[in-house]
Formats: C-alpha cells, structure tokens, sequence
C-alpha cells in the first residue's frame, strides 16, 4: 500500500529522467545510506566488518566496474583479477617510492595503471568476440600474475614476494580499527556508485549497450566501435584497479599475487552473473550473496553442532556452491536484480494485480 | 641441434595430450554450442573414478590381475561418466536451452566446483596413482645421425600414440557411423537437425558422453603421468588456449593447435625463459593465442564469423 507513485506527477524533464523517479525508492534509498553510514558502525561487531562488510564494499566494487564492462559494453573478460593486481601493485609502488604521496591518490593512480592495461588488453576486442575474447582476455591474467611473480621491481625487490603497505592516513585521520577501514571503503564505493550510475544511463553507457545488443547495427548508425569498446575497458578496469588496490591496502595490508588469482575473476564473474548483467543494483546483490554464501556454507556445521572432517567440509561447500550457481541460473538467469524488479513490480500493483 | 629436436619431440608430446583435452572442448561446443569449462573437472573425476575403481575391484571381488583391475576400472569409470553426461543433460543444460552463451559458461563453471566437490568427497582427496603398465624407461633415438642421439620419455611416446588412436577413432566415429552423422547434423544447425527428427537431447547426452570419454583417456594418461590429485583439473586452464588456436568449431584445429602451443610452450621455455625470469610456459600459449586472434578472429581452423545486421 506504501509503495505507490499516483499523485506524484512530474512537471519537468529533470524530474522525470532523475536516477530514482519514485518518492519512495528515493526515502528508502537515503535511508539505507544512512543506515550503512551511521547505524552500521555502531552496531556491528568486529568479525562482522571484518569477514563480510569490508570484502563485500570492495568486491562490490570490483564487480560494479565488470558490471559495466560485461553487463554494459558485453565485452566478456576473464582478466579481473590481473586489472585488480595491476591497481594493487602499481598503488603500492607510488607509496613505496614517492615520499609523502597521499593515501587517496596512490588508490587513484592504481587505477589509472589498471586502466592503461586494460586498454591495452582491450584491443584485441575490437577484432574478437564472445567466447574467443574471454580467454583471450586470460591472457592479462596470467601474464600479469607471472610478471609480479618474477619481475621483482614491481614488488620493490622484495625477497618474499610479497608486499605490504602499514601506517595508511588520509587527510591526517589514521585507518586502523574496522570501523574506519569500512567507512573509507564505503566512501569510495558511494562515489564510484554514483559516478557508474550516472555514465550509464547517459550517453556514453548508450553507446556501450549499442554495441552491446549489436556491434555491427551499432556501427551502422554511427557509433564509433574503437571508442566505445575502449571507453568501457578503461572506465571497467579503473573502477576494478582501485578496488584491488583497496582490496590490497585496506583488506589485506599484506599480499602477494595469489590473492589476484584467476579464481578471483570468476568471483567477479559470479557475482555480476549472479547480480544481474547490465544492473548497478545488481553488482551490489551479486557481491553480497557470493561474499556471504562461502561464509555461510563454512559455518552450518558448527551452528548446527554437526561433527565433520574439515576436508569433507570444505567438499561439500564446493558442491553446494556449484550446484547454488547452477541453480541461480536456471531459476533465474537475468539474476537477482530481476526478481527484485518483478517484486517492485509486484508490489507496485498489489493488492490488486490484473 | 640434438637438443633443440629432445625439446622440440617432447613439445609435441605435451601438445598431443593438450589436444586430447581439447577435444573434449571442440566435441561439446560443436555440438551444443556450450563451451564447458568443466572439461577439467571431468578429467579429474574421470581419473579419480578410474584410480579408485582399479583399486577397490581387487579388494573387494579378491582377484589379483592387474590388467582385470584396471579394465574394471575403466569401465566403471565410464559408466560414471556417461551417468553424469545424463544428469548433466537432465539437470543442467535442458533447462538453459537458448540461453547467453555467458550464462551457460558459468553453469559449467557451477558443475565445475560441485564435479571437484563431489569427486573427492566420494574418492577421497589424496594423490592416487593410475598404473596401465606403461614403460618409464626413456629411449635414445638417431643415435646415428648425432652424437649422443635423442632423449625420449617411453611414456610420452605411448601417450601421444594413444591420443593420436584416439583422434582418429573419434574422427571416424564422426565421419562413418549414422550417430556421428546426427551429431554433426546437429552441430551445424540445431534446429535443421530437429526439424528431420534427431532428438537434440539424445545427442547431448551423446556428445557429452564422448567428451567424458576423451576426459576419461586424457585423465588416464594425464593421471598415470603426474597422479590423480587435484591439481588435474588444471590441465584444462592449458587446453583452452589450444581449442581457441585451433578455432571453437574444428577437431583437426584442436590437433594442430595443441601441438603448436606445446612445441612453442617447450622452446621458448628453454630458449627466452631463462633471459626474463622463467616460468613463461604459464602465459605462453594465451599471449600466443592473443596474437593469431588478432590476424585470425575464429582461430586457425575456425568457421569464419560473419556478422549480419
């Protein structure tokens, strides 16, 4: 009964083309925004932040960027988790060798080093499609994962491999405790958020869904393939840079190139699958459910008080999560952010549904 | 010279048991236009089955031939593999009909963690050994023409053997029987090919029974190589590669393809590696592959791609 749009009528095209049209979605949305800013932190307890928030804001991220490359441009890349290393190592080496560079502009420089490689990596897009460009694109996974293995400048000539970055400040404020780590990252996650939203459903994001519904027809009415395809590579893999670095620096503090592994790009993929392709709101509910889902699986035996060997465990949640997957997809294979949809949809029109 | 042909032979041996993988690949995308990631999987599953099977029928029947072992074990094995073609068929792909090709790579993805899953959780997740009684002996060849002659591994060479006979007996399969005429009816329009009366589900479980075979050889010698342990289901990270040189659509291509990027992978690990840093076989035959993409969008012997509007 609440959530009905009669009686709001709008008056100018800014009112009728904003991000939420609906009286309701925006009081919710401020409310969940504020509930994330001010009520979460003063009630969650550490491990909370720890185990689920803080992996969850910045794999939102993650897949937020892929979303948009993916989801948006239909460019499939199995290459996420070398753009996130690129960010991560290429931010920690502005750290590392300039004296005094600021917290937020090493993040930011991260990804504009993943955005060049991106684009680099990008190229071949212009020529190959589907499937073929997938693994192509395992190419920057796996060539990136050996070059921070091997070329030991990228790591400062660090004698473990791997690498850590402490002491991290932002405008004087130091980010230690869980809070403040959740707090920041959640900062960056509003603000590329925002900015996703925005480039979506304005002109550029236009240009990718041409291409992506289909590239040739796209071309014949005048939008340039070269530019188009590129522009998502490099928007993509910057937003997907500063979330490995993010992912590096706040989440980890220590790291090395195994946790940018080929296995974190099929998270992504998962989650933007899973989500909903070509949906912001999607990337959010994909990064939720596969973030929590393992944690969850891992828990059951001991919520329940079930004895079992931990190899046997760590089977049966592989198992449980494929045949998750696999039934996500058959339920529903536009993803979560399409039931949520229909149930908007639903809850628009009920009690009375024709 | 004798080493730079040592390393070009073994190149081509790998590259025969790459292909092998990627047959299983080339088979299922031709035919059901999915490309299945889980072909790794299958081979690790294949190869557990087998292993575990070879060993418990002595056990438990109390005979004591190994041959009779392991032939219980294959069969067994491929019973379990044309059990999961089914189900996979059943449960999995009859539901996504006409679906992206994305959503079906990551429902394969999906079979891929239950199949790991499953297969050590029924096997057992230590390191087995599969023993079919190849020599492990290596040989000396045209120790005539060069001094010191050429080093080949015995196994290697029956495993290449093997992987070719079977090549040649899934292209005759393919080529000659009237199931093989269907599967390639179907492979090039699925819906010509229900129109006369093949049923396309039928042919699915076919086709991924094959594929399950292929797995099942390839686990078997991949297996009996290295041991049926995890780290099998890796092999496929390598073939894909291949089946992409070779192009989705062509069984020759995953051939020549796997015997290309293993001859590549082998020499320029010897020759380039040590010059930046070793280890380049990780990323050789991708960036490769990036490469011959970019000249040739649908791989050496893929169908060309048109696009219409």
């Amino acid at each position: 009964m609440l959530y009905r749009e009669n009686g709001q009528f709008k008056t100018t095209y800014r009112a009728d083309q904003q991000v939420f049209p609906i009286a309701q979605d925006r009081i919710a949305i401020g409310l969940l925004l504020a509930f994330a800013i001010v009520v979460v932190p003063l009630v969650a307890p550490e491990y909370l932040f720890r185990a689920i928030l803080i992996p969850f804001l910045i794999l939102a991220l993650a897949a937020l960027g892929l979303n948009i490359l993916v989801g948006y441009c239909g460019q499939i890349s199995l290459g996420t988790g070398a753009f996130m290393a690129v960010g991560a190592y290429a931010a920690y080496n502005f750290q590392v060798r300039i004296e005094g560079m600021p917290l937020i502009a090493s993040l930011l420089l991260g990804g504009v080093c993943a955005t060049a490689v991106g684009v680099l990596f990008g190229i071949p897009s212009l020529r190959i499609k589907g499937l073929y460009l997938a693994v192509a694109t395992l190419a920057a996974q796996f060539f990136v994962d050996w070059a921070f293995l091997r070329v030991k400048w990228f790591t400062n000539e660090s004698s473990s491999g791997s690498v850590s970055v402490a002491g991290l400040k932002v405008f004087g404020l130091s980010i230690e405790s869980p809070v403040q780590k959740y707090l920041f990252c959640l900062a960056f996650l509003i603000v590329f958020g925002v900015i996703a939203k925005n480039l979506v459903r304005g002109h550029i994001g236009r240009e990718w869904m041409a291409i992506r519904d289909m590239d040739v027809a796209a071309e014949v009415i005048g939008i340039r393939p070269v530019y188009a395809k590129l522009s998502a590579f490099a928007v993509s893999s910057f937003m997907v840079g500063v979330a490995g670095a993010l992912w590096g620096f706040v989440h980890l503090g220590s790291w090395e190139p195994a946790a940018f592994s080929i296995d974190r790009s099929f998270q992504l993929l998962f989650m933007v699958i899973i989500g909903g392709l070509g949906s912001i709101m999607g990337s959010f509910f994909g990064a939720a459910f596969i973030v929590v889902l393992p944690i969850v699986l891992d828990n059951l035996p001991y919520w329940f008080d079930i004895p079992i060997d931990t190899a046997l465990a760590s089977h049966l949640t592989f198992m449980i999560f494929g045949s998750l997957i696999v039934f996500f997809l058959i339920v529903e294979p536009h993803g979560i952010a399409r039931l949520w949809s229909t149930g908007k949809e639903k809850l628009r029109l009920w009690p009375f549904p024709h | 010279m004798g080493f730079l042909i040592e390393t070009v032979i073994s190149g081509l041996m790998t590259g025969m048991l790459y292909s092998l993988v990627a047959l299983g690949f080339v088979l299922i995308f031709k035919a059901s236009g999915v490309f299945n990631f889980a072909q790794g999987a299958m081979v690790l599953f294949a190869a557990l089955a087998m292993a575990r099977f070879a060993e418990w029928a002595p056990a438990h029947l109390g005979f004591d031939s190994k041959l009779l072992a392991n032939l219980l074990g294959f069969v067994g094995a491929m019973l379990v593999m044309v059990a999961a073609a089914w189900l996979i068929e059943r449960l999995v792909l009859g539901k996504l009909v006409n679906q992206e090709g994305i959503t079906l790579l990551m429902a394969t993805l999906g079979i891929t963690y239950f199949l790991e899953g499953f297969g050590q959780t029924i096997f057992g997740n230590d390191i087995y050994n599969i023993d079919i009684g190849l020599p492990k002996d290596p040989v000396f060849l045209f120790e005539s023409v060069f001094q010191g002659g050429v080093l080949v591994n015995k196994e290697d060479l029956y495993a290449a053997l093997i992987a070719a006979a079977m090549v040649t007996l899934l292209s005759m399969f393919f080529q000659y029987t009237s199931t093989g005429r269907a599967l390639r009816a179907v492979a090039d329009d699925h819906q010509a090919a229900q129109s006369i009366g093949i049923p396309l589900n039928r042919i699915w479980v076919i086709v991924w029974s094959v594929a399950g075979f292929t797995a099942l050889v390839a686990g078997i010698i991949w297996g009996s190589k290295l041991g049926v342990q995890f780290s099998l289901s890796l092999v496929a990270l390598k073939a894909l590669p291949v089946v992409i040189l070779g192009g989705l659509t062509s069984v020759p291509g995953a051939i020549v393809g796997g015997l290309i990027i293993g001859v590549g992978e082998k020499v320029s690990e010897v020759y380039i590696g040590p010059s930046i840093g070793g280890g380049i076989e990780i990323w050789f035959g991708y960036v490769l592959v990036l490469f011959v993409l970019l000249v040739r969008p649908q791989g050496l012997f893929g169908e060309k791609i048109i696009d219409r509007v």
